[in-house]
């Protein structure tokens, strides 16, 4: 019946998860000479169109370290009602409304391919993100005795009784100013244009900078105005809120509140100063009313924003000449963040996490459009003299970047704030020089926004990728979700080593966290502020049973995924997938496993042949890329090389068939042939390589990999290469020179760049222009066949792609010269066969021939 | 006529004297009646009148008022001055010279004189006092009359007027009048000491015309002068002078003066002189004479009553004439006045021949003469002084405007200018006009020795800037192109009327520093034959006081061309102003203010720009650029760290932006209705225009309207001290000193932009303004104060103050530095302006209302050759952006003799500078310390005079200089002014506000500030036109009865009291009600009823206001309503109610003290 192949794939559609090992080692010992650990990529909004979200509060273990969701693989005990969870064996009783299942009669959860699920919740507090002990109470689900404790135990009445309101998402656009005309054109109508594209009941504020930042107040007539931040200083949330006004006596300027005055306030009497008392109703009353002027519903403020982005001029301050202009991209970003949380009440210096948060569960996105680098304040990337070019990577490595550091702190410190407020920042960055983005990378990359770079406003790049930001599935739902929190459950001889991926650490030492840490680690919980359908984080697991130790009751190992978060409709939702397995004993062949057992203990000693068929290449390769590029965010380059070396070698020294010290008896299981290939590529991609990029492509290269499913990863990882010709449909080829041929059409994905090279011969007729000619349309076909392919591509991925379009001998060819592995170059190109046809690649680097050559050789090595 | 004046002496004391004069005047003859009670007076007289004075002194009170008759002589001479200048007549002078010699008699006059001068005093004070009503009007029109027949006001102004009188007494004093005037004196000191002399030269020859003298002698000696100079006229001030100059100079003088001075004059004079003193002076025996001839009469005058006016006149026509010119002479005041003054004045020759004789004459004589008054048995009754009887300014401005008015020549160097009370118009030859410059001494001693023995304030009162009367030039502008104004080598002074040409033209000299530097040689132009360069008369800058230059680019900041300056409204939007109203007024009005945007000459249309900005708690900023379609608002929440938001649209062309603006004027009151905001910022705000000037690289002026305590957490954050206990106690510098300094610093970072701050004061509570008061003194900005602000009741005053400041002639970014000429030089500087140097003022705007005063001291000794050269230039911004340079050229003269000095002071710009000194000294010195202080400068002032000019006489004598006559009550009213001793009935802010403002006070302002006017308005003659003011009365309550209907005002307050009995049918007229308890006492203005009364009354109201440049709020009073305490406040004359002396009493005290530094 099913092979690995299918069983995964399959496991990937319904779950979106994906492990590097489907067979699990028993012990600790035995995992650790796994080399690649175990782990899983799960994506927790994979799209699911058959998947109809239930009505109505998960089910929730009752013991309160574990918490874990009711699932398929609970047993269930329908006369008693009593089902036990599988995490910790805890036995509970089914809530009232459950009082009528039966064997027949089964809720959803417990339905087999049910295992992955998605809630929507009525209770505010059920996504209490702070602890999993909040995660029980839920009003109605859990039995009042309980409940009661709870809530003395940790939440005054009001606040958790409070019904969650449905949300609606926040927009905040944050415009740079300081670019040229036509660029500000072009953004502005990218700007309008999106106005139509958000839903109507979004919150929108707008923030403009340049030298100065300015608040720009929505819905005044007659006169427009704005809040004005000096460009070169830093502020505090509470200084901000001062400037603004919001929730003091200032505020009150505002044309009316929206909210309802609570009850029993006493009206305000014009002639008395509010006392504080007043002041703090007031203020209450703001956050009721989201925040204020700043941020106004966009069907109220559609025509005024409008108005007001119609009316954006550049900045216009002087700029001397050989000097850039003032940019204070920095402060832009710190005060929208402080914009959001002073509107939502968020009290970021409160210590303890229940205070912090006065109107929790907005989520929101912070859109950031710059058009250059940050040059004046904080944050700032460099100065404001032509004479000095932004840093490169070169500068990096001498210690030669002057603002790297405190640049990076300040947003660094900005991300960790907007990603705690659980609001994501996008940047969209449009220049053709650099514009920071290293520095701000980790805006996007804690709290998952999108990172956006292109050389124009004006692109069709960057407007393109812009109004898919906003795009809608098929049930014409936003591809966006909000403030979600991903926690891990697993069974017990299974910790949690962290995660990779666009998120930031909740911080829950729940005792299922393992003690190495791979990623962002120490918690089973993570926050990723913005979800795509697409973010697909990688969660790292460690096996903790001890050597000998028994295989654990049941011998399966169980995890669960709980997501929850905020629906761009307002809704709070919780996705809960469980996997789980039965323990594999030695002896038990494949074929014999039940669908559900891929997934498996294996003896360390005796299931080794199950583990290692068990292995997946691409979820490692996956994997260990990320786990690489995690690394060179703080080790020198080279050192990365040299680990993703030897752990390659460690792992085909483990998993190869050879003989000692002989090279040519060396082989590979076919589910590994093709990992050394990944890595070989993964040793060459821009990820790694930093020559020839700069320091922010890197960034933006990295960002990409942190956060997309396995497929793109791959992709980025290896770039796929399509070959169009006569002879045949279109196949997809070796990634080498020697698939470059003059009668073919090649059709390179790199992820990044969607690229379409015609062979020499193809682009001699093109020119001749055969394809206009009725006798040749079957030319005409061909050549239109890659477009076409493209264009399909083009239409689905985020951000858009590059889109060249060249030919043998042209420029931008380089583009696919520079992935194709170089096995034929200047210096062998007449050693090796001139008969394929192909291109030599003028380089030095290594092909991957020689790259297999030298692992067969260190792998049989003894030495090693 | 003994018996008159004795009689009135009895029925008043100390007084008596100068009743009597008054009496007399009645038949001006008092004079001679004087005499001959002077006669036998001065005998028996000096002797009763003194002895009895004496007793009488012990009170002291009644030589004040002797005193001040004598001063009023003196007064007389200053004014002649302009005589003087006539006076020409060098030789005249010459002759004088000798008879200065006698000087040395001086000595004995003294002697004499004190005997007396005691008499003197008695009349004197009398005349003036009395004078003032009764008397002093006819000598007015005595010499009025005089004047018109020449030969009359010989008389006159020998007897009265002075100038005759003058150069007799000298001449007398000198020669003859030694021995003659010896017998003749002391007769005359019985009546009045000086008197005699006059009135004998009336008497003699223009006996008729001597009544008159005599009589007027005392006001004669204040308006005889004036009269004479104020004619200016050689036939006039000739006949007066000769007259003098002739008796001055008798013998040789007499020669040269007779052509001049009218025949009958000089004989009168001559007679008068020696005759009178022989006659009168018998009395006044070897001494009398001297002061009888000389200056004794005069200063006997005063003590003389009747001399007074005669010698008054001498002196007034000396001093001012001759005063400085012929003072050089020194003792031979004459050689001086041939000197200078004689040559110029060729008209006046003989006149200032007389003058001057006189004035030495006088000087020294004086000395005797002068002090000689009060005293008397006038002393005896100090207590019952008649308050009437003493030195009236009422008296003395119509004195100065009945003798002084007309056209004021400045050609002559030194000339005592006409009060600021007078109508006048001033013709610039050479010197600026006094209404720009105003010294207090016109005649400076050679030496610091005599200021210092004296203790007369040396100080120029600079108001660069002042509007001019209509029929008066402005300071015609030079534009040299690229050349620039032409300069001293070494101290930098500007070209002017002073530096002299050498070398063929080649070089010129700098009478500042004496340097000679080449003449540039497009400015180069050959001299004439008197060593004129030929265009003299083309170029405003070589025959011209004032003028201004077109400045080049060294002369601007950055050495750009400055840009059109720019007005900014700082409008505080935070509870208060919305409730109050202020916010609504304001952007209802600001259309029609913005019209009246100044226009710079030769422009059609205003280049200023104007900009709006608001703020609370946080600043706001508008941008009206004329581009937009609607304002745009931005707010700036740092107010820690102030900043500018936008570049442009900030400062806009009121014309051209006229829409964008009228809309956000629409929007500022909606935007802000319904805040609640009560934490009011005001150092950012500040900082917001400061910086957005800065920004737009211009200069300009902020109108801040502020409402509260600064309490707001921002940089300048206020605490509330307000504890009014404490003022007029020693703790009350504590709130009166700034708490912190930010206001201080803020001022100066401002005067580095040329941001000027005007504050408009809307508050209801204590806003702590002697700290944020600050930042306007340091910027030459000024304060309105509007407390309990509402919009209909205060919002028409506002709104006129508003677009009087914003339309009123102003310089920004401006600097002056005064330059003098070597021996002087300015020491000590008040107004509000910063200063980072010891010599530059730093205004970051100075306007038409402002002025500064120096304060000069010696450095060395002067020569009276030289003169004292001043130049004041003020570098500024036009409001068209036109920088430029005002250039004021002053010259004054140099004494060596003390009396020269008396004669010719300038009483007005004196206490001026007394109360900026007093106000400077409240924040580092007790109230009881700088009373004590202001009393004891006075005391020495006076008792200087005493000593060295006045003629002996009894000590319980009180003698005041003609010139000085007015400084008790002056000195009184400085005590009791709220700028100085304002106690717990006013808040701190109104304390300080008065402190800022009498900083700044212009003379003529402080004049009016100090003495506040009070008009009677139940006798207005309804068929005079609206704008005609009635005459104003003394400041006292005697003044006011049941039926009565006043105005009060001092150019702050201004109040309307009612007497419960007032008419019906005027209370109907003017209220519309019917009875006087019915009237509405809290509105703020007289209802629009269309009756003749109430168009009247509304008339002189607004013509007050017009002359004051001020909406002053009117208070109406009714009598016997609480609110009548404040009114009384007013009331200067008075006992206060807070204990402060009544003029009488300080008077006394006074007295006290100079008999105290006396013995």
């Amino acid at each position: 019946m099913a092979t690995y192949q299918e069983f995964i794939q399959q496991q990937e559609e319904r779950d979106g998860v994906r492990l590097t090992w489907n067979v699990w080692p028993s012990s600790r010992l035995e995992a650790t000479r796994l080399v690649v650990p175990v782990a899983a990529l799960y994506t927790p909004l994979k799209e699911r169109p058959d998947l109809q979200p239930v009505q109505y509060d998960p089910v929730v273990c009752t013991r309160p370290q574990c918490r874990a969701i009711l699932n398929p693989c609970c047993q269930v005990d329908y006369r008693a009602k009593i089902w036990v969870c599988n995490f910790c064996f805890q036995r509970n009783q089914f809530p009232p409304q459950y009082a009528s299942i039966t064997e027949q009669h089964q809720p959803a959860e417990l339905i087999q391919q049910f295992s992955t699920i998605e809630y929507t919740i009525t209770c505010t507090e059920l996504i209490q993100q702070f602890s999993t002990i909040e995660y029980t109470i839920t009003v109605r689900t859990a039995d009042t005795a309980q409940c009661t404790d709870l809530i003395q135990q940790f939440f005054t009445i009001e606040y958790t009784i409070t019904r969650a309101q449905c949300m609606p998402p926040i927009f905040l656009l944050v415009v740079d100013t300081c670019v040229d005309e036509d660029e500000l054109g072009a953004l502005k109508e990218s700007l309008q244009m999106s106005l139509s594209l958000m839903p109507p009941n979004a919150l929108v504020g707008l923030i403009t900078f340049g030298k100065m930042v300015q608040v720009h107040e929505l819905g005044c007539d007659g006169c427009s105005k704005s809040f004005v931040f000096r460009g070169t200083k830093d502020m505090t949330a509470r200084q901000v809120q001062d400037m603004l006004g919001i929730g003091r006596g200032g505020g009150q300027q505002q044309p009316q509140p929206r909210a309802p005055q609570p009850p029993g306030a006493p009206g305000q009497q014009p002639g008395q100063p509010a006392g504080p008392q007043q002041l703090n109703r007031l203020a209450g009353n703001q956050y009721r009313s989201f925040g204020s002027r700043f941020l106004q519903p966009l069907h109220k403020c559609d025509s005024n924003l409008t108005d007001l982005l119609g009316e954006l001029q550049r900045d216009p301050w002087p700029v001397p000449p050989a000097k850039r202009p003032l940019r204070s991209t920095g402060t832009a970003l710190s005060v929208a963040v402080s914009l959001l949380e002073v509107s939502l009440g968020i009290d970021s210096s409160a210590k303890e996490p229940s205070k912090r948060c006065t109107f929790p569960n907005s989520g929101g996105r912070i859109m950031l459009f710059v058009g250059g680098a940050c040059s004046q304040g904080p944050g700032m990337v460099l100065n404001d003299d032509l004479k000095n070019p932004i840093r490169s990577h070169n500068d990096i490595e001498k210690d030669n970047a002057k603002y790297l550091k405190k640049a990076t702190k300040h947003y660094d410190a900005l991300a960790a704030r907007a990603a705690a407020n659980g609001h994501a920042v996008d940047i969209y960055s449009c220049a053709l020089d650099q514009t920071g983005l290293l520095e701000m990378k980790s805006c996007c990359n804690l709290t998952g926004g999108h990172m956006v770079m292109g050389d124009s406003f004006n692109s069709s790049l960057f407007k393109q990728t812009f109004q898919r930001v906003f795009a809608k599935d098929q049930r014409n739902e936003y591809k966006m979700a909000f403030n979600a929190v991903v926690e891990v459950k697993t069974s017990r001889e299974i910790k949690v080593s962290g995660c990779l991926g666009p998120c930031v650490s909740m911080n829950n030492k729940a005792a299922n966290v393992g003690e190495t840490e791979i990623g962002v680690g120490g918690t089973s919980q993570w926050k990723f502020c913005s979800l795509t359908p697409n973010t697909t984080p990688v969660i790292a697991l460690e096996i903790v049973n001890q050597h000998g130790a028994p295989i654990p009751q049941g011998g399966r190992g169980c995890l669960q995924f709980i997501t929850q978060y905020q629906h761009s409709s307002g809704q709070k939702r919780v996705r809960v997938t469980t996997i789980t397995r039965n323990s594999s004993m030695s002896g038990i062949a494949t074929s014999q496993l039940r669908r559900f057992d891929f997934l498996s203990w294996a003896d360390a000693t005796t299931g080794m042949p199950h583990i290692s068929a068990g292995f997946d290449s691409e979820a490692a390769a996956v994997t260990m890329g990320r786990m690489a590029v995690w690394r060179a965010e703080s080790a020198e380059g080279r050192d990365v090389l040299r680990w993703v070396d030897r752990m390659l070698i460690r792992l085909v020294q483990k998993f190869g068939e050879y003989n000692k010290d002989d090279p040519n008896s060396f082989r590979l299981s076919e589910n590994f042939s093709l990992y050394p290939q990944f890595m070989f590529h993964l040793r060459r991609s821009p990820f790694l390589q930093v020559f020839n990029n700069s320091p922010d492509e890197t960034s933006f290269y990295r960002h990409m990999l942190m956060r997309e499913d396995l497929t793109q990863s791959l992709i980025m990882i290896q770039p796929i290469l399509y070959s169009y010709s006569f002879n045949g449909p279109p196949e997809p080829v070796l990634l080498d020179t020697s698939s470059i041929q003059p009668d073919r059409i090649l059709l390179m994905d790199t992820f990044f760049q969607i690229l379409i090279f015609h062979g020499e011969t193809i682009a001699q007729w093109r020119a001749a222009k055969y394809q206009d000619l009725p006798e040749y349309e079957n030319f005409k076909q061909l050549l239109e066949a890659p477009v076409d392919d493209a264009q399909e591509i083009l239409q689905t991925r985020f951000p858009m792609p590059r889109y060249i379009d060249t030919e043998q001998g042209h420029s931008q060819a380089r583009f696919l010269l520079h992935k194709v592995n170089p096995s034929q170059t200047h210096n062998n190109m007449y050693a090796y066969g001139g008969q394929e046809g192909g291109a030599p690649v003028l380089t030095d680097d290594v092909s991957l021939q020689v790259f297999m050559e030298h692992l067969k050789k260190l792998a049989v090595s003894s030495q090693a | 006529m003994q018996p008159q004046p004795q009689r009135y002496m009895p029925p008043q004391p100390g007084y008596g004297p100068p009743q009597g004069y008054p009496q007399t005047p009645g038949g001006m003859r008092p004079p001679g009646p004087p005499r001959p009670p002077m006669p036998g007076g001065p005998p028996g007289g000096l002797p009763g009148g003194p002895g009895g004075p004496p007793g009488g002194l012990t009170a002291g009170v009644a030589a004040m008022n002797i005193g001040s008759p004598l001063m009023s002589a003196s007064a007389g001479a200053g004014l002649k001055s302009p005589q003087g200048p006539p006076g020409p007549p060098g030789g005249p002078r010459t002759p004088l010279g000798p008879p200065r010699p006698p000087g040395p008699p001086g000595a004995a006059h003294n002697g004499l004189h004190s005997s007396p001068m005691p008499p003197a005093p008695g009349a004197g004070p009398q005349s003036n006092g009395a004078p003032s009503p009764g008397g002093p009007s006819l000598q007015q029109r005595y010499p009025t009359a005089s004047l018109p027949g020449g030969t009359p006001r010989a008389p006159v102004g020998p007897g009265a007027s002075p100038q005759p009188p003058t150069r007799p007494p000298l001449p007398g004093q000198p020669g003859v009048p030694a021995s003659a005037a010896p017998g003749p004196m002391p007769p005359n000191m019985g009546g009045p000491g000086m008197r005699p002399p006059m009135t004998p030269g009336a008497p003699h020859s223009p006996m008729p015309g001597m009544p008159p003298s005599s009589a007027p002698g005392m006001a004669p000696t204040g308006p005889g002068m004036h009269h004479s100079p104020m004619p200016g006229m050689p036939p006039s001030s000739a006949p007066g002078m000769p007259p003098s100059s002739v008796p001055g100079m008798p013998h040789s003088p007499m020669p040269g003066m007779p052509p001049s001075s009218v025949p009958g004059m000089p004989p009168s004079t001559m007679s008068g002189m020696p005759h009178s003193p022989m006659p009168g002076m018998p009395p006044m025996p070897g001494m009398p004479p001297s002061s009888m001839g000389g200056m004794p009469p005069h200063s006997p005058m005063p003590g003389m009553a009747p001399p007074p006016t005669s010698s008054a006149s001498p002196y007034g026509g000396a001093p001012p004439m001759p005063g400085g010119p012929p003072m050089p002479g020194g003792p031979p005041m004459q050689g001086g006045p041939p000197m200078a003054g004689g040559p110029p004045m060729p008209g006046g020759p003989p006149m200032p021949g007389a003058g001057y004789p006189p004035r030495p004459g006088m000087g020294h004589p004086q000395p005797g003469m002068a002090p000689g008054m009060a005293p008397g048995g006038q002393m005896a009754g100090p207590r019952k002084l008649d308050p009437d009887q003493m030195p009236s300014p009422i008296q003395v401005m119509a004195d100065d405007q009945a003798n002084r008015s007309g056209q004021f020549v400045t050609n002559l160097k030194g000339q005592v200018p006409p009060l600021t009370t007078t109508q006048f118009t001033v013709l610039d030859q050479g010197n600026a006009s006094p209404r720009l410059i105003r010294s207090s001494v016109y005649n400076v001693p050679v030496s610091p020795d005599m200021l210092k023995q004296t203790n007369i304030p040396l100080a120029l009162s600079i108001a660069p800037l002042a509007e001019l009367p209509d029929g008066e030039q402005p300071p015609p502008v030079v534009d040299l192109g690229t050349l620039g104004p032409v300069r001293c080598i070494r101290c930098k002074a500007y070209m002017g009327p002073f530096m002299t040409f050498i070398d063929g033209g080649r070089r010129f000299s700098c009478p500042f520093c004496k340097a000679s530097t080449e003449v540039p040689q497009e400015y180069f132009q050959h001299l004439d034959h008197t060593g004129q360069r030929l265009d003299k008369y083309e170029r405003p800058e070589l025959c011209m006081g004032a003028y201004e230059y077109v400045c080049t680019k060294e002369y601007c900041r950055n050495n750009e061309f400055p840009k059109p300056p720019a007005y900014i409204f700082v409008i505080d939007v935070s509870y208060n102003n919305v409730k109050s109203g202020l916010l609504h007024l304001l952007c209802n009005n600001v259309k029609e203010v913005l019209r009246q945007l100044p226009i710079d000459v030769g422009q059609s249309a205003s280049s200023m720009k104007v900009g709006f900005i608001t703020y609370s708690n946080v600043v706001h900023f508008f941008n009206c650029k004329p581009v937009l379609a609607q304002p745009q608002m931005l707010v700036v929440g740092d107010v820690q760290d102030m900043f500018v938001p936008l570049v442009d649209g900030l400062l806009v062309d009121a014309a051209e932006a006229e829409a964008v603006i009228d809309s956000l004027m629409e929007q500022l009151p909606a935007l802000f209705v319904n805040t609640r905001e009560t934490e009011v910022v005001l150092g950012p705000a500040i900082q917001a225009g400061m910086e957005a000037l800065k920004a737009a690289n211009c200069s300009g002026r902020l109108f801040v309207f502020h409402s509260s305590l600064p309490s707001g957490q921002a940089p300048g954050q206020l605490k509330n001290r307000d504890d009014r206990k404490v003022l007029g106690s020693d703790k009350e510098k504590h709130v009166l000193t700034p708490q912190t300094q930010f206001y201080n610093n803020l001022g100066q970072e401002c005067v580095q932009v040329g941001c000027s701050v005007s504050l408009f004061l809307v508050n209801n509570s204590y806003v702590d303004l002697p700290t944020i008061g600050q930042v306007v003194r340091l910027t030459g900005g000024e304060i309105f104060k509007y407390t309990y602000f509402q919009a209909e009741l205060d919002g028409d005053r506002l709104l006129r103050d508003l677009s009087r400041a914003v339309s009123q002639p102003v310089g920004f970014d401006a600097i002056m530095r005064v330059r003098t000429s070597t021996g002087v030089r300015p020491v000590d500087f008040h107004g509000h302006f910063y200063m980072s140097n010891t010599t530059d003022m730093e205004l970051a705007a100075i306007d038409s209302s402002q002025a500064v005063t120096v304060e000069l001291k010696h450095d060395d000794k002067l020569t009276e050759e030289d003169g004292v050269y001043i130049q004041a230039a003020l570098l500024y911004t036009a409001c068209s952006g036109q920088r430029r340079l005002r250039v004021l050229n002053l010259s004054l003269n140099v004494c060596s003799q003390m009396a020269d000095l008396y004669r010719s002071c300038e009483l007005d710009t004196m206490t001026n500078l007394m109360v900026k000194q007093a106000v400077s000294k409240v924040l580092d010195s007790s109230p009881r310390a700088i009373r004590d202080q202001l009393t004891a400068q006075c005391a020495q002032i006076l008792a200087s005079y005493r000593k060295n000019c006045a003629s002996p006489s009894s000590a319980g004598q009180l003698i005041l200089p003609e010139c000085m006559k007015l400084l008790p009550l002056y000195a009184n009213c400085i005590l009791r002014s709220d700028a100085v001793s304002g106690g717990p009935e006013l808040t701190i802010d109104e304390r300080s506000f008065h402190m800022f403002l009498s900083t700044s006070l212009p003379v003529r302002r402080s004049v009016a500030y100090l003495y506040p006017r009070l008009l009677p308005l139940d006798t207005l003659d309804v068929s005079e036109p609206a704008d005609v003011l009635p005459s104003p009365v003394r400041s006292s309550q005697d003044k006011l009865h049941d039926q009565g209907l006043f105005l009060l005002e001092n150019g702050v307050h201004m109040f309307l009291w009612i007497g419960l009995q007032l008419g019906p049918e005027a209370v109907q007229d003017l209220f519309g009600v019917q009875s006087v308890a019915q009237i509405d006492v809290d509105r703020p203005s007289l209802p629009n009823l269309d009756t003749p009364l109430s168009i009247r009354v509304r008339g002189v109201i607004d013509e007050v206001r017009r002359q004051r440049q001020s909406h002053m709020k009117l208070t109406v009073v009714r009598q016997r309503d609480k609110l009548e305490v404040v009114f009384r406040h007013f009331l200067v004359e008075d006992k206060g109610s807070d204990g402060s002396a009544s003029y009488v009493d300080y008077l006394c005290h006074l007295h006290k003290e100079i008999r105290a530094l006396l013995t």
